[in-house]
């Protein structure tokens, strides 16, 4: 750990700044090697203004920005330098550096470095990756969240709890013979177990928030052709054209667009073959279509309102009835003639300029957008949810044992394990596989 | 000259001397008084929690505590038999007078043990290597290895309020220099403090006011080969004794008075075994603390007042035994005292408790900063074992976390360190499911036998209750249990749900309601011993628990595996934390599993570590 190394900071393409990141012991020296306006030894976080010359040649005027260890963010030296964007520029510069004998960054690297001289924790470090990644505001809020520890908190409350029974576990142990201490008892334990896991559950149940704020709801919208599932897309993109995105999907779904609703991103799904085929229900059942609707937070069905129910109609109701959904009736400006009974049923309008509130406000019910921007801490990972998951399957395990009688000696080893699990998160547990795998999953640059 | 010589016949020292000896080496055991030989200067008991489990290892590895102790107790039950097979330990109160008698007798018949009385006051050390030790009349005594196991006695001070006496445990005379000579050798002498109750006339005793507390009427015992050696009707009693207002009124009364809230006192005590004072102060708000009257010889007439340790003066302590019920009129023979005494930083010793200061130099028990006689106990074992060992150039003996309870005590002392006298809990052990008291000699006796710390004899009991145990598991593995209509009425009598089919006895043992006691009423077991009964039962009930546990010792046995090189030069890892760097050069850890246990040293010192490690020997290096 002990070579420097350097990577563009900022996103790749044109933009008016680009910002390379050096780090290391040698990421002063070797700024100065390139550098007109030589960095001082007792200068430390300040700005200094210069060019970037190599070969005799003036590469680029710049802004360099000066840190010396310990306070940045590698607890390393680190310089920054502010260069004009565009490709050539930041890459010649890039090239320069590597050929001083800097190393390029492997991805996450600075912020494993940050970790791994102790600046920040295991989840801040995780935070700090998807606070580089948010699109939205609600996810930025809920990574910055999680660098400030108040997810950490949480955990480390849970912890204590735990740590509080434990202990006093072990004095009726360890000290039997005074009976005066509280002891454990089947049904205390019982209880406490209850109170523990419904916390842990609760985390989950928050989870679902955190994946939403994080990776947005996928609406996925079927119906046959010409009920006006095209006007519901461009009604919706077109009224938030600013932070409309085309973005091919990471899945086989064409994302057609996303709109941010209370600061949640909505990603919009064309399901594919919906489109121009005469025969819909074929085409849906084809394994790949059914996909996309599996893969989808909510499908929403979207159905002619002036005309009765047909055949094919139906066979879309039944494939969605056990998902979760929205039907939504487009009434045109005739009379409805679908007669359907569905708790998620909305009636709407393409042509109105608020004949969508409905169905926003459909969405915004199903998935308690409101209480969402309330408090941002949730779990947000997968990794996350999978060890709290694992640590509320340990306390199960120790109240299934509890009703067999099996003794508490026993017993207590479930406690360690879902509080170890529970360290593993917050990375108090030593997992070595797990640090590794973590900082794989790092963008470049941070 | 010798080839081992102990000095201090404590519980520590006399395992030391006692196993050197055994396994062919010419000892001598050198006390400064041979009439407190295996003395019990404080409590008039062996084992309790985790403690008792302690005992059981030093008999399974061919140690003496256990013996003695069955030989020479009056009253034995089981501790947290309700709370799990993992935690249950025995508890004897052994007699002050006949157990140390009783290891007399056994050191007496150990071939080539010599036992001298002495002070010892110096040592010689050549080169970093010892030598031998020299008497405070001079006399010097060669051998090629020394175990210390000074117990209290190292530059010892008795506390009572403001009185401040040099002298042991009864006023015994202490070793002045010895603890100088250390600490010119380049050991850090820290300052530990202990305590003990008074001891009580028994005729002065109101024994009506007070609550008996009983043994077992079950047979134990400590050891893996001896047959009961007591009458279970015929145990003595201890009793209940509870503090109350008036008491806790006299101690916050007094409180400037005692040697510790006064300032007479700059020992650190034992944070598990706190004085009388300290629990006042420290639980304002409890009612009432619970005490024990224990006898301490069937043939003294004096009690133990457990629970009570205080360095109070003797007027405070009259006044506060008698604010007791049942002892208002008690007449106090001994008062309770404070002592304070040397000891080295544990963190200077290896895992086979060879010091890295001296060469053939190693130091078990008290001086290590542990407390209790089992914790000395097991030391001193393990000492012993591994200064003929060395003599022998073989390989020291050193038991995992996962072996023993005395691999975590050892384990704990050399990495950790302490700052208060160590006492073993059963929640210093990770993988307590997998010490029991069951089994201590399934995890040790082969050990023992295999470096000739155990007698043939005792391997060969060892082996014959192991063919029995299989025996006993292929029994219940062929016989299946026939619900018949009797079967049937018998389980819905005794509230057990009834099986779906004529299952074998070993599938059904894994029930939690069918024990090896309600399966001896269909099968004959009379062939296998309550142990060996026991042993099964636990294997095969609770598998799931033990497994699991067993998985998580092969990931650490893993982490184990990976050395550090010797010649790491920690000054040269960057970034790491300076305390962890402290503490890595201090203790020099052998693998990366010890490393990550050291206090201090956090996940990230460790990450950074291995990557030095990777970088500087290759991937070799940490394989």
């Amino acid at each position: 750990m002990d070579d420097t190394i350097c990577a563009i900071a900022t996103s790749l393409g044109v933009g008016a700044i680009s910002i390379i990141r050096i780090s290391g012991s040698k990421a002063i020296e070797v700024t100065n090697s390139i550098f007109s306006n030589k960095i001082k030894t007792n200068e430390t976080h300040i700005i200094k203004y210069g060019h970037i010359i190599n070969d005799n040649e003036i590469i680029d005027e710049v802004l360099v920005m000066v840190m010396r260890a310990p306070k940045t963010y590698t607890v390393e030296d680190v310089v920054e330098i502010n260069c004009h964007g565009g490709y050539e520029t930041t890459n010649n510069i890039l090239r320069i550096l590597l050929n001083k004998g800097c190393r390029l960054a492997e991805p996450g690297e600075f912020t494993k470095r940050a970790f791994l001289n102790g600046r920040i924790n295991l989840l801040e470090s995780e935070a700090v990756n998807e606070l580089i990644t948010a699109k939205t505001s609600s996810k930025r809020k809920l990574a910055l969240n999680q660098i400030g520890g108040n997810l950490t908190k949480l955990i480390k409350d849970i912890r204590e709890d735990l740590v509080s029974l434990m202990a006093n576990i072990e004095v009726n142990i360890d000290y039997p013979e005074y009976t005066d201490n509280l002891e454990i008892t089947n049904n205390l334990l019982n209880e406490k177990l209850v109170e523990i896991s419904k916390k842990l559950e609760n985390l989950v149940k928050g989870a679902k928030y955190g994946k939403i704020v994080s990776d947005g709801i996928k609406v996925a919208i079927v119906g046959k052709p010409n009920v006006g599932k095209s006007s519901i897309l461009n009604h919706l993109l077109d009224e938030q054209k600013a932070i409309v995105t085309d973005i091919a999907g990471t899945t086989r779904d064409i994302v057609e667009g996303s709109i941010s609703l209370n600061g949640i991103e909505v990603l919009l799904i064309d399901t594919a073959g919906i489109h121009d085929t005469e025969d819909i229900v074929e085409k849906i059942g084809v394994e790949k279509s059914n996909q996309a609707l599996n893969d989808a937070d909510v499908v929403l069905l979207v159905l002619d309102g002036s005309q009765n129910l047909d055949a094919d109609d139906q066979k879309l109701i039944d494939l969605i009835k056990d998902k979760t959904h929205i039907i939504f009736i487009n009434k045109s400006d005739k009379d409805i003639k679908v007669d359907i009974k569905d708790d998620n049923l909305v009636i709407g309008n393409t042509k109105d300029i608020n004949g969508l509130d409905s169905l926003k406000n459909k969405l915004i019910e199903v998935f308690n957008i409101n209480d969402i921007n309330k408090d941002l801490t949730y779990l947000s990972n997968a990794r996350q949810i999978d060890l709290v998951n694992k640590a509320n399957d340990s306390l199960i395990r120790a109240k299934d044992s509890l009703d067999q009688n099996i003794p508490i000696d026993m017993i207590e080893s479930d406690l360690k394990t879902c509080f170890d699990l529970l360290g593993e998160i917050i990375g108090d547990t030593y997992e070595e596989a797990v640090i590794d795998r973590l900082f794989k999953d790092f963008c470049v640059g941070k | 000259m010798y080839d081992v010589i102990v000095v201090g016949a404590g519980h520590a020292g006399c395992e030391a001397a006692h196993i050197a000896a055994f396994m062919g080496k010419k000892t001598l055991l050198v006390t400064a008084n041979i009439k407190n030989l295996a003395d019990m200067p404080c409590n008039p008991s062996i084992g309790g929690s985790a403690k008792g489990i302690i005992v059981r290892e030093i008999d399974a590895l061919g140690g003496l505590m256990g013996k003695v102790a069955d030989k020479s107790h009056f009253q034995i039950k089981m501790l947290n038999n309700s709370k799990g097979p993992a935690v249950r330990a025995l508890r004897a109160q052994a007699d002050k007078r006949v157990y140390p008698k009783i290891m007399r007798e056994y050191l007496d018949n150990t071939p080539n043990l010599e036992i001298k009385e002495g002070m010892v006051e110096n040592l010689i050390v050549e080169d970093n290597k010892i030598k031998g030790i020299i008497l405070e009349d001079n006399t010097k005594i060669n051998a090629s290895c020394v175990v210390l196991t000074t117990g209290t006695y190292l530059n010892a001070n008795i506390l009572i309020g403001s009185e401040n006496t040099p002298g042991g445990p009864h006023g015994e005379r202490r070793s002045n220099n010895l603890s100088f000579k250390l600490k010119d050798l380049g050991f850090t002498i820290k300052r530990l403090k202990t305590g003990t109750p008074q001891r009580i006339k028994a005729d002065s005793i109101n024994f009506d006011e007070l609550k008996p507390e009983e043994g077992d009427k079950v047979y134990w015992t400590f050891s893996f080969d001896l047959k009961p050696q007591y009458d279970i009707n015929r145990q003595q009693k201890c009793f209940l004794v509870y503090t109350n207002e008036k008491t806790h009124e006299i101690i916050r009364n007094n409180l400037k008075k005692s040697a510790m809230y006064g300032g007479y006192a700059t020992g650190v005590g034992p944070r598990y075994c706190p004085s009388i004072e300290d629990k006042i102060v420290r639980f304002a708000d409890k009612k009432r603390h619970q005490l024990f009257l224990e006898p301490e010889s069937v043939y003294y007439d004096e009690w133990y007042l457990q629970g009570f340790s205080t360095s109070m003066p003797r007027d405070v302590q009259e006044q506060m035994v008698h604010s007791l019920k049942g002892l208002e009129n008690a007449n106090i023979v001994k008062y309770a005292y404070a002592i304070e005494y040397d000891a080295i930083d544990p963190m200077q010793i290896g895992p086979s408790l060879e010091t890295k200061v001296v060469e053939g130099l190693f130091t078990a028990g008290q001086i290590n900063g542990t407390s209790g006689y089992e914790e000395a106990a097991g030391q001193g074992l393990i000492a012993g074992i591994n200064a003929a060992l060395k003599i022998d150039n073989k390989e020291p003996l050193v038991l995992k976390r996962s072996e023993a309870y005395i691999g975590v005590l050892i384990d704990d002392l050399v990495t950790k360190g302490i700052t208060d006298p160590y006492r073993m809990l059963t929640s210093r052990a990770e993988f307590r499911l997998l010490l029991r008291h069951d089994n201590a000699d399934v995890r040790l006796t082969q050990k023992a036998y295999d470096i000739n710390a155990a007698s043939k004899e005792k391997y060969q009991i060892f082996k014959d209750k192991m063919q029995h145990i299989e025996d006993l598991k292929s029994l219940l593995k062929e016989n299946r249990l026939i619900i018949t209509d009797e079967v049937k009425k018998d389980f819905k009598e005794r509230n057990i749900s009834i099986p779906s089919g004529n299952f074998n006895y070993l599938t059904l043992l894994k029930r939690p309601e069918i024990t090896m006691e309600l399966i001896s009423h269909y099968l004959d077991l009379s062939k296998y011993s309550h142990e060996e009964c026991e042993q099964v039962e636990i294997e095969y009930k609770y598998e799931g628990y033990i497994k699991k546990e067993y998985q998580e010792k092969e990931k650490l046995d893993k982490l184990e595996e990976k050395q550090i090189p010797e010649d790491i030069d920690y000054s040269k890892i960057k970034n790491i934390a300076s305390e962890a760097r402290q503490k890595l050069s201090l203790v020099r850890p052998k693998t990366i599993a010890q490393a990550s246990r050291i206090s201090g040293v956090n996940p990230v010192d460790i990450s950074l570590l291995l990557i030095y490690m990777k970088k500087e020997y290759g991937k070799d290096a940490s394989k």
